[in-house]
């Protein structure tokens, strides 16, 4: 890699050039903000928006023609970056904390014990009350059986394309797993009604979206359990050999114990992930009012197609009461998916190496 | 540590046999020994590229499944696929087309693209150049766990909480921009009238994508080399000046890949976009007007009404199998972009 670096020669930093103060920052900014306030009073604005963004343009302005003045145009183009990239930072994280905050005060007021322990059988949309409780047993079975088919798979696999991968097949099977990563859900829910429902003529179950998201969840999988194979030390596996240890007693007793912690972490993430699929669900498993805990006959209903069917994206009626059992019924998904999510950065945090 | 003992006891007993074929893996050039551990490896070998041999399997198998369900609706179009804008696959004739929801689909994930990029690309600066590692990973963390959140969660946020707060801003665009057409809505006077349009779809995306997007990139600026960084430093170089003339440079064909993956992503999504739009089958410019659909919205949507109407779930399937082509080979044009890089370093 080589890469040529110019600095503009007239512009050479000395040791002893001018800088800004350190309370210039905060100076500008202070300007900025009064300035957007003083015009939304006069201007007439309504709301906070027009003014919020004005005190921004404001403040690069201010900032960026006061530091091109005192500590010339380099600096003031880092500067000015410089807040670019901090606004990038917050503009990212803004929806995150709106989203969880939306979704906690929309849900709470219908999250209850009552909620959590009772199904919607015999309750329509006019009606208060029911709950998640069928929606929970059929997401709980419908992504375990998912976890238990795609966890062993992916491991498996990642182990040959890092143990044993040389060649057109193994350069094949990677680079079919990465196209894999980008097949989107409800393509993979359209593949799984073709070949089990329509193929073999079957009625919607629950282990039908188990088998869609299998295909969703393989390449995340796949590639995290190789980047974490990947990281045990070669050392590791020389020793073995040196031993004279056969490479699968070496891969089974040596390799996979140390990538542990990484394969449960990488597992727990994929798991997250898939928990929250929707579109192959609402293909494959049907809804179902009732408790039905046999993922392998009959429609089974689970919290995302739940949220759905309250939405009244089904029936086409939400009723009275439909919009806030959605929103409970997601508050209670994205508690699950978040759970799920933590425990393995907790995880990663707590044995592995440090990432970011 | 017993079982290792045990079979280093063993070999020293056997006689001097000639050594075993190669094992392969890491070290190609070393052969193990014969004995206990040979038909092992063999069968481990096989079980776990079998496992990989499934991954091609499936792939193949999605390819050539949707082909032969979709087949009887091509000979049933009685429109154009590429050009009709109407998608009625019940009436007789059949007549349906993918032009209008293709047209979503592709304005969409670009505006996405085109709003969520560079701001993934200044997230991942940020945390790769900027924050103090403490903040790096907190923030970084936190822009992961936007991942995790399920796509029905952002449909439902966008259009119950997005699209009401953000009239003013499309009336806002249409009023002051209007004169550029895909910012003119013609239809709406009044703020209330503004609302699920292709624009508000494409911002809702822009949010989906920028987690993946940041996080390929924000891998790929902490491969910068070391030494470039610093002796871009040596000579004075503000911090800025280092992102210019090594990280960017470094990560070009980076940047181009995520992108490319979180277009395949825009394109893809399904339920966050069914939720957001309101349905609409015509080709219309003006991006803050109503209406507008995605190919893949339109398969979740339309399902429930094919019910048992064999062509309506063909053409269902010739719209699935339209979108997983077009998927396919961005995300190979991704794959491949990263490829190259590799090759030749």
């Amino acid at each position: 890699m080589t890469t040529a670096i110019s600095i503009p020669r007239t512009e050479r930093p000395t040791l002893n050039a001018k800088r800004l103060p350190r309370s210039a920052p905060g100076i500008a900014g202070l300007t900025a903000v009064a300035a957007a306030l003083t015009a939304r009073g006069i201007l007439h604005w309504t709301g906070y928006f027009t003014a919020g963004f004005t005190a921004a343009l404001l403040y690069v302005l201010l900032l960026g023609v006061w530091s091109v003045a005192v500590e010339g145009r380099r600096r003031a183009t880092d500067r000015i970056v410089g807040i670019v990239v901090g606004a990038c930072l917050i503009a990212a994280s803004i929806p995150l904390v709106m989203i969880l905050g939306y979704i906690a005060v929309k849900g709470a007021p219908a999250l209850s014990p009552t909620f959590l322990t009772h199904s919607m059988n015999g309750i329509t949309g006019a009606q208060a009350g029911g709950g998640v409780y069928h929606a929970l047993i059929g997401t709980l079975e419908q992504v375990g059986i998912a976890a238990a088919v795609a966890l062993p798979i992916g491991i498996l696999t990642a182990i040959y394309l890092v143990e044993f991968g040389r060649g057109a097949f193994a350069r094949g099977v990677a680079f079919f797993v990465d196209v894999m990563n980008g097949v989107p859900s409800i393509v993979a829910g359209l593949f799984v009604f073709t070949f089990l429902l329509l193929g073999l003529g079957l009625r919607p179950f629950g282990a039908a979206g188990s088998v869609a998201l299998v295909v969703l969840m393989l390449p995340i999988v796949i590639r995290s359990a190789e980047e974490m194979i990947r990281l045990v030390p070669h050392e590791l596996r020389e020793a073995s050999d040196a031993l004279g240890v056969p490479r699968w007693r070496t891969i089974v007793k040596v390799v996979l114990p140390t990538a542990l912690s990484g394969l449960v972490t990488g597992s727990l993430l994929a798991i997250s992930r898939v928990a929250g699929e929707t579109a192959p669900l609402i293909l494959l498993v049907g809804y179902s009012a009732r408790i039905n805990s046999d993922p392998l006959s009959g429609d089974q209903a689970s919290l995302p197609v739940m949220i759905w069917d309250q939405l009244g994206k089904r029936s086409g009626d939400a009723g009275a009461f439909g919009e806030t059992r959605a929103w409970g019924a997601a508050l209670v998904l994205i508690l699950l998916v978040l759970a799920v999510n933590l425990a393995a950065r907790l995880l990663a945090r707590l044995t592995g190496p440090r990432s970011w | 540590m017993t079982e290792m003992t045990k079979i280093v006891a063993k070999a020293p007993s056997g006689k001097q046999a000639p050594l075993g074929p190669a094992v392969g893996g890491a070290f190609p050039g070393i052969r193990a020994l014969p004995g206990a551990g040979r038909i092992g490896d063999r069968v481990f070998r096989t079980l776990t590229a079998g496992s990989g041999a499934l991954v091609l399997v499936t792939m193949v198998a999605i390819g050539s499944y949707l082909v032969v369900a979709a087949w009887p609706a091509l000979h049933a179009n009685s429109g154009n696929l590429f050009t009709t804008q109407v998608w009625r696959p019940q009436a007789d004739p059949p007549v349906f087309g993918i032009a209008a929801i293709a047209f979503g689909t592709v304005v969409s994930s670009l505006i996405a693209v085109v709003i969520g990029v560079p701001v993934a690309v200044g997230v991942a600066l940020g945390v790769s150049q900027y924050l103090p590692r403490r903040w790096a990973s907190v923030l970084g963390g936190l822009i992961d766990l936007l991942a995790a959140v399920p796509s029905l969660v952002f449909g439902m946020w966008g259009l119950y909480y997005l699209i009401p707060h953000t009239r003013g801003f499309q009336q806002w665009l249409s009023t002051y921009l209007g004169w550029i057409p895909i910012f003119r809505n013609r239809t709406a006077t009044l703020t209330g009238q503004y609302g699920q349009s292709l624009l508000m779809a494409g911002i809702v995306l822009a949010i989906m994508i920028i987690p993946i997007v940041a996080s390929i990139c924000r891998e790929v600026f902490a491969r910068t080399p070391g030494p470039t960084i610093d002796a871009a430093l040596a000579l004075g170089a503000t911090r800025w000046e280092v992102i210019r003339s090594a990280v960017l440079p470094f990560g070009r064909s980076g940047i181009a890949s995520a992108a490319m993956l979180g277009l395949g992503r825009a394109l893809g999504e399904t339920i966050a976009v069914a939720l957001v739009l309101s349905s609409g089958f015509t080709i219309n410019w003006h991006l803050t007007e109503l209406g507008g659909d995605t190919v893949a919205s339109t398969i979740v949507l339309k399902f429930g009404e094919a019910g048992s109407s064999p062509v309506a779930i063909a053409a269902l399937m010739l719209a699935g199998l339209c979108l997983f082509a077009v998927t396919l080979v961005v995300n190979a044009t991704a794959r491949l972009i990263v490829a190259r890089k590799v090759a030749t370093p």
